[in-house]
């Protein structure tokens, strides 16, 4: 067995306010293995994109990593002085963002945004680095790109940008990439050859990549194993053809279910009641409770911690005994 | 065959997209219009649900407010019930018509105002078309909106804000609902919702069109959502419809090259095993649209007389494909 490349142990992410102490994250545990794509899926708020930051020690204050540790391979990373963890950034763990701007800079030419981060990270000359940039944008699939290496980020429409993120992520052979959202912004049909891309170019580099989206599509594509994220918790983990086609944990079997389908003419939806509760506002218990058609008793008491339900599987549900 | 509620006729719209007239006459530039829809006509039958499907920019959303008239259309015109709404509309006609028509935008809270309550909301559009209920009567009738869209009555003291993205469609809906309508026009309704929130709603607005015989033009980007709610479909590029049909058959017998390629694109979330076809390019700019068809420079079948001549909707059974290859039986 090979070691994970990423190890995240207990992470929790709090948020200190006027009004009390917010828990944005608790208590998250998973490995990424080497080459490994790992999904996070979640609705809106659930936490992806505060787990994704906390790896990167890009959270805004005043949040912090209140517990949990981080490992990138033998080295723990969550209490790393700033500029060692910028060190890390871009050069061992690559970004891409749902919106490509976050990433370029309006101002400034590909080329030299690009060349700059390959030299910050990679001993190399302006002429090696140079060279290095045009193979990678031809990567990941800009026609002519000894030519488009020169333009603007806005010369390029949003697909092409998404590519140039791309390629800037991994110019410095990252062991892993956080990718946030890295399709929503696109359209549907530019959606599917991004996603191609960073498949790819990753699995060529042997790149592991933990994909961060609110949609389990991508995910079904995409993904070798999934979290799904509910309320800052995970809900379940486990390969995704699993979890797709036999969700343990309530929520994922109604996430599932409410999603429409192009193979199948349903009436009606899966129907969870209500919707995900406000971090002020999380139930005793299992956060899920109000809303699952399993509720009993303990539930709404004892918060269940993800444990192994079958090898390989991890639920937070009291429907399922530990496997020991 | 159900009767047609609404007749879309080779409905255009242009957009003067210059810049300034000073600027213009220094840099010695032209005009510059878009053609946000171009020669588009289909048909809403009564109480069925018509889908628009495109992706961003494709005119989806300028058609929505060209049907509830928050937008005049350059060309074409658009008949309800066999009015025609073109003439301009005015008096006691135009109201009576107005009321059988309402409008669903994708962001509940910017079609909410923030500084009403929610039982204000709702009951506006009962003082503007049912002058004679009284105060108690309104309140009634608000309250049993609220619980028809699953809030309580309750809820009508609140502010928007006050609730989450799910609840604030709710509320828009009740208030569409509130004059009785017998045609809604959805634009997103959903996409700025959660999955879980998403199915709620999409639930609720097939059960109110059950129970009520409501009229739907549905529109979404999203085309698993599009699949589930809709009997026809029309497909939209670049301003102009692609393939329209029944909805069933546009799924299983997809004609035009554009509405392959769509449903190629749409991510394999039963895991199947359904190997997806590369698709190539992106959408070209609408201030500048290539000639002859303007699929041709991302479709696989295009040839000489693509990229000259305009293809016009060849009828095939229960589809209508605006398709050289599909009419030439090339494809
Ligand atoms: N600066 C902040 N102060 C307080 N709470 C915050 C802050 N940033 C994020 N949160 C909260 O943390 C929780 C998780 O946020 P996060 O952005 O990770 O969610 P997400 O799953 O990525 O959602 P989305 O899909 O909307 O981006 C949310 O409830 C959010 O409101
Ligand atoms: N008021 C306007 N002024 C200028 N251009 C517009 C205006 N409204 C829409 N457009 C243009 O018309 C095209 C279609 O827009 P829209 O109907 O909003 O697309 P969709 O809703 O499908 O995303 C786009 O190119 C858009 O930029
Ligand atoms: S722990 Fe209880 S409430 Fe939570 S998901 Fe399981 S059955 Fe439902
Ligand atoms: S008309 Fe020609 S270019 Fe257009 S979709 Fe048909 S085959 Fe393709
Ligand atoms: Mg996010
Ligand atoms: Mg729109």
């Amino acid at each position: 067995m090979s070691k994970p490349v990423l190890s995240v142990r207990g992470l929790t992410v709090e948020f200190p306010t006027r009004r009390g102490l917010l828990t944005a994250v608790e208590d998250i545990t998973f490995d990424i293995m080497p080459g490994e794509v790992l999904g996070v899926v979640g609705e809106s708020g659930a936490g992806k994109s505060m787990t994704g930051a906390a790896i990167i020690g890009l959270i805004d204050p005043p949040g912090r990593i209140a517990r949990g540790e981080i490992w990138l391979g033998e080295k723990r990373i969550d209490n790393l002085a700033p500029d060692e963890m910028r060190k890390i950034r871009g050069r061992r763990i690559g970004m891409i963002f749902q919106d490509p701007l976050t990433s370029l800079n309006p101002l400034y030419r590909i080329s030299r945004q690009l060349i700059e981060t390959i030299r910050t990270h990679l001993p190399l000359s302006e002429s090696d680095a140079r060279k290095r940039a045009v193979k990678l944008l031809d990567d990941v699939g800009i026609p002519d790109a000894a030519r488009r290496i020169d333009d603007y980020p806005h010369q390029f429409s949003g697909g092409m940008r998404q590519r140039v993120v791309i390629a800037l992520a991994l110019c410095a052979d990252p062991e892993v990439v956080i990718a946030d959202e890295p399709t929503t912004a696109l359209d549907v049909s530019v959606q599917a050859q991004i996603i191609d891309v960073m498949k790819e170019i990753c699995a060529e580099r042997g790149a592991a990549i933990m994909l961060v989206t609110h949609d389990m599509g991508v995910i079904a594509e995409t993904a070798d194993r999934v979290a799904v994220m509910y309320a800052g918790r995970l809900a379940e983990l486990g390969p995704v053809a699993s979890v797709i086609k036999d969700a343990k944990h309530p929520y994922s079997q109604g996430l599932m279910g409410a999603i429409p389908k192009l193979g199948e003419n349903l009436d009606r939806l899966v129907h969870i009641p209500g919707s995900m509760p406000r971090l002020n506002a999380i139930p005793q218990g299992c956060a899920f409770n109000p809303r699952c058609p399993k509720v009993f008793d303990k539930c709404r008491i004892h918060r269940p911690a993800a444990s192994e339900i079958e090898p390989g599987r991890r639920a937070a549900c009291w429907l399922y005994p530990e496997v020991t | 065959m159900s009767d047609t509620l609404l007749d879309v006729r080779h409905l255009s719209r242009r957009f003067d997209v210059s810049a300034p007239w000073l600027n213009r006459k220094i840099e010695g530039k032209d005009k510059v219009y878009v053609n946000a829809v171009k020669d588009v006509s289909f048909t809403v039958a009564k109480g069925k649900t018509f889908a628009l499907v495109g992706e961003s920019g494709s005119g989806k959303s300028t058609i929505a407010r060209l049907i509830v008239g928050l937008l005049e259309p350059t060309e074409g015109e658009i008949v309800f019930d066999g009015t025609s709404l073109a003439r301009g509309l005015r008096g006691a006609e135009a109201r009576r018509l107005r009321r059988r028509f309402q409008m669903i935008f994708q962001d509940p809270l910017a079609s909410l105002n923030p500084r009403w309550r929610v039982v204000d909301i709702i009951a506006e559009p009962l003082r503007v078309f049912e002058k004679t209920m009284n105060d108690r009567a309104r309140r009634i009738r608000v309250g049993e909106l609220l619980t028809l869209v699953g809030l309580s009555p309750e809820d009508g003291i609140k502010f928007p804000h006050q609730f989450s993205g799910g609840q604030r469609q709710r509320i828009a809906i009740a208030r569409a609902l509130a004059a009785n309508p017998e045609f809604i026009v959805c634009d997103e309704p959903t996409s700025a919702l959660d999955v879980s929130v998403q199915a709620q709603i999409l639930n609720l607005m097939r059960d109110l069109q059950d129970e009520f015989g409501l009229t739907y033009v549905f529109i979404s980007h999203n085309l698993q959502v599009v699949r589930h709610m809709a009997d026809e479909i029309g497909v939209l590029y670049l301003g102009r419809l692609a393939e329209v049909g029944e909805a069933e058959a546009l799924f299983a017998t997809p004609q035009h090259p554009y509405t392959r390629m769509l449903l190629d694109a749409v991510p394999d979330i039963e895991m199947t095993g359904r190997r997806r076809k590369k698709v190539e390019g992106e959408i070209p700019s609408p201030i500048d649209p290539p000639p002859g068809c303007p699929f041709h420079p991302r479709c696989p079948f295009a040839n000489e007389r693509c990229r000259i001549e305009i293809p016009g909707l060849t009828r095939r059974g229960v589809q209508a494909a605006a398709c050289h290859a599909v009419e030439e039986g090339r494809i």
